[in-house]
């Protein structure tokens, strides 16, 4: 592609193209929910910069018989391992784990 | 310019500074949304501006803001939307937007601002060079400089016309004299029915934003596609120069008015050419008449079109010339030549393998005026220099203590 | 008479807030009117009320070019006698003419300023008798049109209606004359012009 074919000025003519681009393979650290104790609080919703937490409508029973209709769920696709949500979570349910072992 | 006596369009004769000539034509360009701050020898333009819309004259929207950054900024948005715009600045102000400056022409958008030309400071002056101007040749405007008030006019429907064509989309700048123009009541000639105006002004689609068919403008561009992008400007600012020249027939099929990218004044037989630009050319044409009935074979020429830099026009008009003098009124501190319009000449002659004795004189610095015996007297000292004037670099005409040797 | 060979150049003198500028507009709207081609502008600078004001005219059969303020006028017309004469009558031409506000006749003012040609009136007196203000432009231009040819006294008042009410040509002018703001003003203005025209004492030689 030549400065021809370009669209002036830097312009992008295609609305919400940044889900082409998977930003998940910059991470180094993996947050990991624990189903178990995670209190459906939404903080790590909130606070996640690139809007990777998703909330699913799949119930989830704990161990203590506990049922929650909801749970929350990383898109890895897109989360870059920024730690935000671990250091957030008020009940230490989310864990960084290394990527590569 | 020339005037011919019938032109498509029905007019009417008016007696109005450079100030309200501008106001006139983005009435009549049916502008939607100005945003300006006052400023000195400005201010007319957009006083003007707030009449008419306060009396229903024009439907648009007049955006008070605090400064200049401000005002650029609010019609880089508007236009962005579609909208149709006009600011107007001088000096400092224009200083202020210079870094607006430079994003309205990357975004590409079609803005029209008219500048009435002001001294820099400091110190403080109010009143005319081309300093301002000058300083933001690099900006990637379209820049007309006008010598008339009727070329006011005539140069901002114009602008419109060049900056919304699609080949185009860059903004530009019609400047005037801030004072010598801006402030100087002159008869030119304004159509009686603005429609007639807005049928040379067709509005024409282009990319803008829309909540329905949403785009993104202003992102960041890492460095594997930035310089195509720049590129672009490049290459539609040498297109500019084509659409401007198609425009400037279409002024003279609906306003009988004949424009050219440098103008000129018995030009054919000279052998000493006297280049310019701005209100002063009027001196200068009288002053040429003046040297003339001396026995001098002297023309004048005056670039009417900064940017694009009309280099192929002025190769043919100063071909069989001996001698160029070059007038500026502004100062580029510790250039080999400090006259701007005196260095692109030369680099435009080089270009074209033309290489008449050139003089460069830098005039009317802070408003001082330029009369046609400063003119006289400019071409008897280039004269006497001949070859050597070039080596003095610019001769700074008229300061008190100045010496060339 | 005046008579346009070429170009005639008029300089105005007066203090801010006189109304010089705007005389030298009114000037070149009339000659506008008139079908000839004019320019006016004044000496910029800050504007300040009592400051000495310079303001200039061209009127011209041929398109003006030049631009330079006028350095050997054909007219002078001082709205402020208590100016220095070395300011207004720098350059004036050896014919040139002083169109001057004073009490004072002609003869004697021609002879102590060394000058042939003077047009007298009472400017500030006409202003004050019509308007009640010391605003002498329009009583000035009175005067000023006695002697100029080409231009008409009803061209310089359809001139000064625009220039200073801003009063277009599809106006209704009886009914703004009615009008208690603005129909005194305007009536006052114009009487001042014809006043001034009438009485101005014009020594040609």
């Amino acid at each position: 592609m030549s400065w021809r074919e370009l669209p002036i000025g830097g312009i992008i003519l295609e609305a919400g193209n940044s889900v082409k681009r998977k930003t998940g393979d910059w991470r180094v650290l993996r947050p990991v929910i624990d189903q178990e104790r995670c209190v459906r609080c939404y903080i790590c919703w909130m606070y996640c910069p690139d809007g990777v937490i998703e909330i699913r409508d799949t119930p989830y029973r704990t161990k203590a018989g506990r049922i929650w209709n909801i749970t929350f769920e990383i898109d890895y696709d897109y989360c870059k391992g920024c730690g935000i949500c671990a250091q957030e979570c008020p009940v230490k349910a989310i864990e960084l784990v290394e990527e590569v072992k | 310019m020339e005037t011919k006596l019938e032109s498509r369009v029905r007019q009417t004769r008016v007696i109005l500074n450079s100030n309200y000539a501008a106001a006139y034509a983005v009435r009549d360009a049916d502008v939607d949304v100005i945003s300006a701050y006052p400023i000195t020898p400005q201010t007319g333009v957009v006083e003007k501006l707030s009449e008419m819309i306060a009396e229903g004259e024009l439907d648009a929207e007049m955006i008070h803001v605090e400064s200049e950054h401000s005002a650029l900024s609010a019609i880089i948005g508007a236009s962005a939307v579609g909208a149709r715009v006009f600011t107007a600045t001088s000096s400092q102000g224009l200083e202020y937007m210079h870094e607006v400056l430079h994003i309205a022409s990357g975004m590409r958008l079609p803005l029209v601002m008219a500048i009435a030309t002001r001294a820099l400071s400091a110190p403080i002056s109010i009143w005319n060079d081309y300093s301002d101007l000058m300083n933001v040749r690099d900006t990637s405007w379209i820049t007309f400089i006008a010598s008339t008030a009727q070329e006011v006019y005539d140069s901002i429907i114009e602008a419109y016309m060049v900056s919304e064509d699609p080949r185009i989309l860059l903004p530009s700048i019609v400047a005037y004299d801030g004072f010598w123009m801006s402030h100087t009541y002159e008869p030119l000639y304004i159509p009686e029915d603005r429609k007639t105006v807005l049928e040379m002004l067709p509005r024409r689609p282009r990319y803008t934003l829309d909540p329905d068919n949403p785009i993104t403008m202003g992102s960041i561009v890492n460095p594997d596609w930035y310089y195509e992008i720049k590129y672009q400007q490049v290459e539609a600012m040498k297109e500019a120069y084509r659409v401007i020249r198609e425009a400037d027939a279409k002024i003279e099929e609906n306003l009988g008015r004949v424009y050219k990218p440098v103008e000129s004044y018995l030009a054919e037989d000279s052998e000493i050419l006297v280049l310019t630009y701005g209100g002063i050319y009027g001196t200068l044409q009288t002053a040429v008449d003046l040297l003339r009935s001396e026995g001098l074979k002297v023309g004048a020429l005056r670039l009417r079109l900064w940017r694009p830099f009309p280099a192929r026009d002025l190769k043919t008009l100063v071909e069989d010339a001996k001698t160029l003098i070059v007038v500026d009124r502004a100062i580029s501190y510790g250039a080999s030549i400090e006259g701007p319009v005196a260095l692109e000449t030369i680099a435009a002659l080089y270009r074209e393998g033309l290489y008449p004795t050139i003089a460069s004189f830098i005039a009317g610095i802070g408003g001082r005026p330029v009369s046609e015996d400063d003119f006289r007297d400019m071409v008897k000292k280039a004269l006497e220099l001949g070859e050597r004037a070039l080596k003095i670099g610019s001769i700074h005409w008229g300061v008190r203590g100045a010496e060339y040797e | 008479m005046l008579n346009i060979g070429e170009t005639i150049e008029i300089r105005f003198h007066g203090r801010g807030g006189q109304g010089a500028v705007t005389a030298s507009i009114i000037l070149a709207e009339a000659a506008g009117i008139e079908g000839l081609y004019s320019q006016a502008f004044p000496e910029f600078g800050p504007e300040r009320r009592g400051a000495p004001v310079k303001a200039y005219t061209r009127i011209s059969k041929e398109p003006i070019r030049t631009r330079a303020p006028i350095s050997s006028p054909d007219v002078v017309v001082v709205l402020d006698p208590s100016l220095q004469p070395s300011i207004y009558l720098q350059g004036l031409k050896s014919k040139g003419l002083v169109i001057i506000n004073s009490k004072r006749d002609a003869r004697s003012i021609a002879q102590e300023l060394g000058v042939e040609r003077v047009v007298a009136i009472d400017a500030t007196g006409i202003a004050l008798r019509n308007m009640g203000v010391p605003i002498v432009n329009v009583a000035m231009l009175g005067a000023l049109v006695r002697v100029l040819e080409y231009i008409s006294l009803d061209s310089v008042a359809k001139a000064a209606l625009k220039i200073l009410f801003n009063i277009k040509w599809e106006d209704n002018l009886e009914l703004l004359l009615k009008t208690p703001s603005i129909g005194e003003k305007i009536l006052g203005n114009i009487r001042a012009m014809v006043e001034a025209y009438k009485s101005a004492e014009v020594l040609m030689t």
